[in-house]
């Protein structure tokens, strides 16, 4: 299966191990790095190529309950975009929501080796993991929404801050997931029990649970950086999409003090301005305050202009954002656990949001002063499709290209932005941190984003070329686990990735505390409830740290 | 009854949509049935007491002919990779991996595949691309909802447990009281038999279901509707402005809705008036909809189509691609146009419950059937397997009608293989032959599963 | 002169339980073969519950059996039958473009026999 390969020559680009475009020679071995192989390697030159770690996205959704729902409510936008089999891989479909097969296919054909589903709910937990395993090629995990979870809210309320620990490793291994994700945390109850209105504030405590969202935030960033989960909570901000959010998301990271916290799609929560007037850029306040705390990271959530789908557990933002148009939309209610809202959308040029929204992205990646706690990302498919990084590499990489770009669109929103004044131009080495190094430091993927002996052989080959948007559209090998996946830009193989999850430890008597809750407010038993390991297949155990 | 009995809790019943997870099977090892299935509706019961083993019946034949495993799945591959135009359909009462194998075999032989959910929810899969919809998991409806209409529907003779469990007299967390703090609505053109369960009947004549939900769109957003509508619906404009009083009123409110809508006049469009009108009541308070499904995992089928090929039902494969037309890749009309050559049936009985001219083209060409009894279709099948039951003799997962995922515990084993397993080996010998056949003519990459047999 | 009516398939608790124990069996044909129709109809109409009925449209025709149904369940002019073989004869196979045959409002002719 897999074989041993010795890349010969290649500009080696392995920030984590600080070699930055040194010429050298790579060795793969059963499926890892290694200083030199045991029996004659399988020589690839790669001479005038550029050698990466294999790409990791930290933060996107492509697998469970509502990417399938918007697969299913959206042919027009899989049609035009089909994605023929080959002899070796599966047909699908493409599009924002690209089918299963499609989405591993798509991201092995950027370099992508590994990508993190952002948000499931844990009743969803199966289905995402079903998913998963027909995602090929990447390995992946996800996050398990608990932000809103009504029983864990309760035991914040109680202040049983011990049995709230164990309930959430307990929910964290009967999902089979990498680590927790909030979203706009208090925002549910509001939304389902009070005709669909929303939590405004981070210190609004809501008439059913009384505990306010910076308590919920207070109490996963505590318990889970003492879990040690590989990666901290992944907080997706209250108030996101509405003017003068930036000071929620201060008054988030503010909570977090010293404690490691993830603020995902941080672009989305980077606005100043009026409260339902149009917004400004809080980009330096955002950038400033990440640079300055290095217990943060966060992933950008940048805006690319053409079509995307809005799929999020933050329901009232789905209602609000399909407000503008009137088009269709889903809402789907997960008992106890979670919302759901869905819309299809374009960002468009022309509208000053839209424009804004675009801007502050590239703001915040040109702002930032450390790479390595930066991520790219846009929040695949809400900012825009995966299938997009490669241009934004070269709007990071190239400034005459940004430069024409930027007079493209609204200039009202440039205008309110120092976007024309930045001239940084990202460098390769800065790219690789970006897209692997610094994503899997953030995860504590320690195997993962770097080529140093015992890394998995996750590796990405790219022809060198001025124009950084088709080297990164069109890798000419891609390695994953060793196995060589694409070849002179070829699918050569079908593959099928590792399931990633932790396991925190947990006292088995929690579950006497959780089950009579269960057993009253769900619809299913709750033997039937975990996730058995016959759902694993080809899976690791990230330690917890 | 011998001694050698054994209990399986929290087992689940697949007969249904409702997919209760709460069974309690008493097995009789010896025997190899289930001799007592506690909790269970009358439905449930007789599917749990029924399927028995039939130690008798041959594992597979050919044209009625017994034949070993080997054989049949040799055949079947050959039938289906010989087709120019085959089609797999069905998968509503199997697992969610048989689907996935199946829809694999389609991809690979290039063929059509769709699910009982054409003639089913068909319509509303439909009416969700065009409209959405606002939706929830059932456990929502129990905890949440004082107003629950049933549309279209007889969840008392097709989903028994439905009102017990999950909408009616369930209690949950803001509805202690359970029935005593809701308002039931059902609308239908005939008094059922879940009329009893009801606050309030309302009967619609027959092909007068989107009039009506036209018309309360229509008063939802305050515009005025003329008294006539009375006469055309059999319903009143005082009850209608009843109703929608108390649909915009209420805290959590809920549409389920039925065959009665996507089976009659109008169809998909009574499916996406029903879905708008939920949507448009979000504008005053939380309000949703859902399909009630029938079979046991046709959410699943639903599912792993949509994951796998972007659609949820309706795929063909031909070009190298999915692509989704209902109309034109749905079964009824593949086999009623007599386009198709051959067809994979897994898990249903078209033979007795498609229309006539779609059954007279079934019986004309080969057909690869698997099932856990003998039916019509099993009859008039060119190669016929004899399977296990999911969710009795197989585990393996299903989607509850809200998508909810549940795995299946085994009671007792089947000497007959599961539908995964059948599925997988003819994938295997299909995808053998597909690359056997690409290889002599001797075509390269992409073209090659494409090449038709000499 | 025969009656057109309205063919109502749904399902019912017997054809439920029947289906399980097997399509081919004695007891799932009966079922699937009986139509139900409103009691003061029936009486119009002169049939008694037992009557053997043809019912007949442009796509085929089919032998059932009629059993009366008390008024206020049934409307009158139409007939209720639990899906299956019977009620595939009667039905037409055009989708308009949906892929679901109309299997619930079926116009047929109805003549007792004999």
């Amino acid at each position: 299966m897999t074989e041993c390969i010795q890349l010969a020559g290649g500009k080696v680009y392995d920030p984590a191990n600080g070699i930055d475009g040194e010429v050298r020679d790579l060795y793969v071995e059963q499926g890892c790095m290694v200083e030199t192989p045991s029996s004659s390697p399988r020589t690839i030159d790669v001479s005038g190529m550029v050698v990466m770690p294999g790409g990791v996205d930290i933060h996107c959704h492509i697998a469970g309950p509502k990417v399938n729902l918007a697969r299913k409510l959206q042919p027009e936008d899989h049609r035009r975009d089909p994605h023929p089999g080959t002899e070796h891989t599966r047909s699908g479909a493409g599009g924002t929501v690209p089918s299963t097969f499609a989405t591993g296919y798509r991201y092995a054909t950027l370099g992508y080796t590994t990508a993190m589903e952002a948000a499931v709910t844990p009743i969803g937990a199966r289905h995402t993991i079903e998913e998963l395993h027909d995602t090929p090629v990447i390995d992946k995990g996800f996050y398990v929404l608990l932000g809103n979870n009504i029983f864990l809210q309760q035991l914040i309320r109680d202040g049983r801050k011990e049995e709230f620990r164990q309930a959430v490793a307990w929910w964290v291994n009967a999902t089979k997931a990498y680590t927790t994700k909030l979203v706009n945390p208090g925002g549910d109850e509001p939304w389902k029990g009070k005709k669909n209105s929303n939590v405004k504030d981070i210190d609004e405590k809501s008439d059913f649970i009384p505990v306010s969202p910076r308590q919920v935030i207070d109490a996963f960033v505590d318990t889970v950086n003492e879990l040690g989960l590989p990666h901290p909570p992944h907080i997706h901000c209250n108030n996101l999409g509405h003017s003068g959010n930036f000071q929620t998301t201060l008054e988030t990271m503010k909570t977090a003090g010293d404690r490691r916290a993830h603020l995902a799609h941080i672009q989305f929560h980077s606005y100043a301005g009026e409260l339902g007037k149009n917004p400004k850029s809080a980009s330096r306040e955002i950038a400033e305050y990440v640079n300055d705390h290095p217990n943060i990271t966060c992933d950008v959530g940048q805006v690319m202009f053409g079509k995307s789908t809005i799929m999020t557990a933050d329901a009232p933002l789905a209602y609000m954002l399909r407000g503008f148009k009137k088009g269709k939309w889903v809402n789907a209610d997960t008992e106890c656990e979670s919302g759901c809202g869905i819309v299809p959308f374009s960002y468009q040029e022309h509208i000053y949001v839209h424009a804004l929204q675009w801007a502050i992205g590239l703001e915040l990646f040109l702002l930032s002063k450390d790479p390595w706690r930066i991520v790219l990302s846009t929040d695949h498919p809400n900012g825009g499709s995966f299938m997009s990084y490669p241009k934004l590499i070269r709007l990071l990489m190239d400034r005459e290209f940004r430069r024409e770009e930027i007079k493209r669109v609204n200039q009202k929103a440039i205008n309110s932005t120092i976007l024309n004044e930045l001239e940084r131009e990202y460098t390769l080495n800065e790219i690789a941190i970006i897209t692997r190094a610094g994503p899997a430091r953030a995860l504590n993927l320690s195997n993962k984003g770097h080529l140093g002996p015992g890394a998995d052989a996750d590796i990405t080959i790219y022809d060198e070329m001025a124009d950084k948007e088709a080297m990164f559209n069109a890798p000419r090998y891609v390695i994953k686990s060793g196995a060589l996946i694409i070849e002179d830009h070829e699918f050569r193989r079908d593959y099928y990735g590792k399931l990633l999850h932790t396991e925190p430890g947990y006292d088995e008597s929690i579950v006497a505390e959780v089950r009579p809750f269960f057993e009253n407010y769900y619809s299913i038993e709750f033997p039937n409830y975990a996730v058995d390991d016959s759902y694993l297949h080809d899976h690791e155990v990230i330690a917890t740290v | 009854m011998s001694e050698n009995v054994k209990v399986v809790e929290n087992a689940t019943c697949t007969f249904c949509g409702c997919v209760c997870d709460d069974m309690i099977l008493t097995v009789d090892m010896d025997e190899k049935r289930i001799t007592k299935s506690k909790n269970a509706c009358i439905l449930g019961k007789a599917w749990f007491a029924e399927h028995y083993i039939e130690e008798d019946a041959p594992v597979a034949m050919i044209d009625n002919r017994p034949v070993s495993m080997e054989e049949a799945v040799e055949e079947a591959a050959r039938t289906l990779v010989n087709a120019r135009f085959p089609i797999t359909y069905g998968l509503s009462d199997t697992t969610c991996e048989a689907q996935r194998q199946a829809v694999a075999i389609t991809d690979t032989i290039r063929g059509n595949i769709d699910t009982t959910t054409s003639v089913c929810h068909g319509p509303s899969g439909i009416a969700l691309q065009g409209v959405g919809e606002s939706t929830m998991t059932l456990g929502e409806v129990k905890n949440r909802a004082d107003l629950v209409i049933y549309w279209g529907g007889n969840p008392a003779e097709s989903h028994p447990r439905h009102f017990g469990r999950y909408a009616v007299t369930a209690k949950g967390m803001f509805t202690p009281r359970g029935k005593k703090d809701r308002h039931v609505v059902l609308v239908d053109v005939r008094r059922t038999p879940s009329a009893p369960a009801a606050s309030q009947f309302i009967q619609v004549k027959p092909g007068k279901d989107f009039e009506v939900l036209w018309a309360l769109r229509a008063l939802v957003k305050n515009r005025r509707i003329d008294p006539d509508i009375e006469e055309e619906t059999g319903v009143s404009l005082e009850t209608m402005e009843e109703l929608v009083e108390r649909m915009k009123n209420c805290r959590y409110g809920v549409l389920f809705f039925g065959m009665g809508l996507t089976m009659t006049r109008g169809r998909h469009f009574n499916s996406g008036a029903l879905l708008a009108l939920a949507t448009d009541l979000n504008e005053y308070t939380h309000f949703v909809a859902k399909p009630v499904r029938g079979h046991g995992n046709v959410t699943g089928a639903d599912n792993v189509m949509s994951w796998q090929t972007g659609y949820p039902f309706g795929v063909n494969f031909s070009r190298g691609f999915p692509r989704f037309n209902p109309g034109e890749f749905t079964t009824v009309d593949l086999l009623a146009k007599r386009d198709v050559d051959a067809a994979l049936i897994v898990a249903t009985d078209p033979a007795s419950n498609f229309p006539q001219a779609a059954i007279d083209h079934l019986a004309n060409i080969p057909v690869v059937c698997l099932d856990t009894k003998a039916t019509l279709t099993s009859k008039l099948a060119h190669v016929a397997f004899r399977t296990s039951t999911y969710g009795i003799n197989t585990a393996g997962t299903v989607y509850r009608m809200d998508d909810v995922p549940i795995t299946l515990r085994k009671a007792f084993d089947s000497p007959f293989p599961n539908d995964e397993e059948i599925l997988t080996a003819i994938r295997k010998r299909v995808r053998e032959l597909v690359l056997a056949r690409g290889q002599a003519r001797g075509a390269t990459g992409v073209s090659r599963a494409a090449a038709p047999l000499q | 002169m025969p009656e057109t009516m309205l063919l109502i398939p749904g399902r019912s608790s017997k054809q439920g339980t029947s289906l399980n124990k097997g399509k081919l069996g004695d007891e799932y044909l009966d079922i699937t073969s009986t139509v139900e129709i409103n009691a003061d109809e029936m009486v119009r109409l002169g049939f008694n519950s037992g009557d053997r009925l043809r019912l007949k449209n442009h796509i085929g025709e089919a032998v059932v059996t009629c059993v009366s149904k008390k008024a206020t369940d049934l409307p009158e002019g139409m007939i209720f039958i639990a899906y299956g073989p019977t009620s595939s004869r009667l039905m037409e196979s055009d989708t308009a473009g949906s892929g679901m045959p109309l299997s619930k409002h079926i116009s047929v002719e109805v003549e007792k026999i004999g």
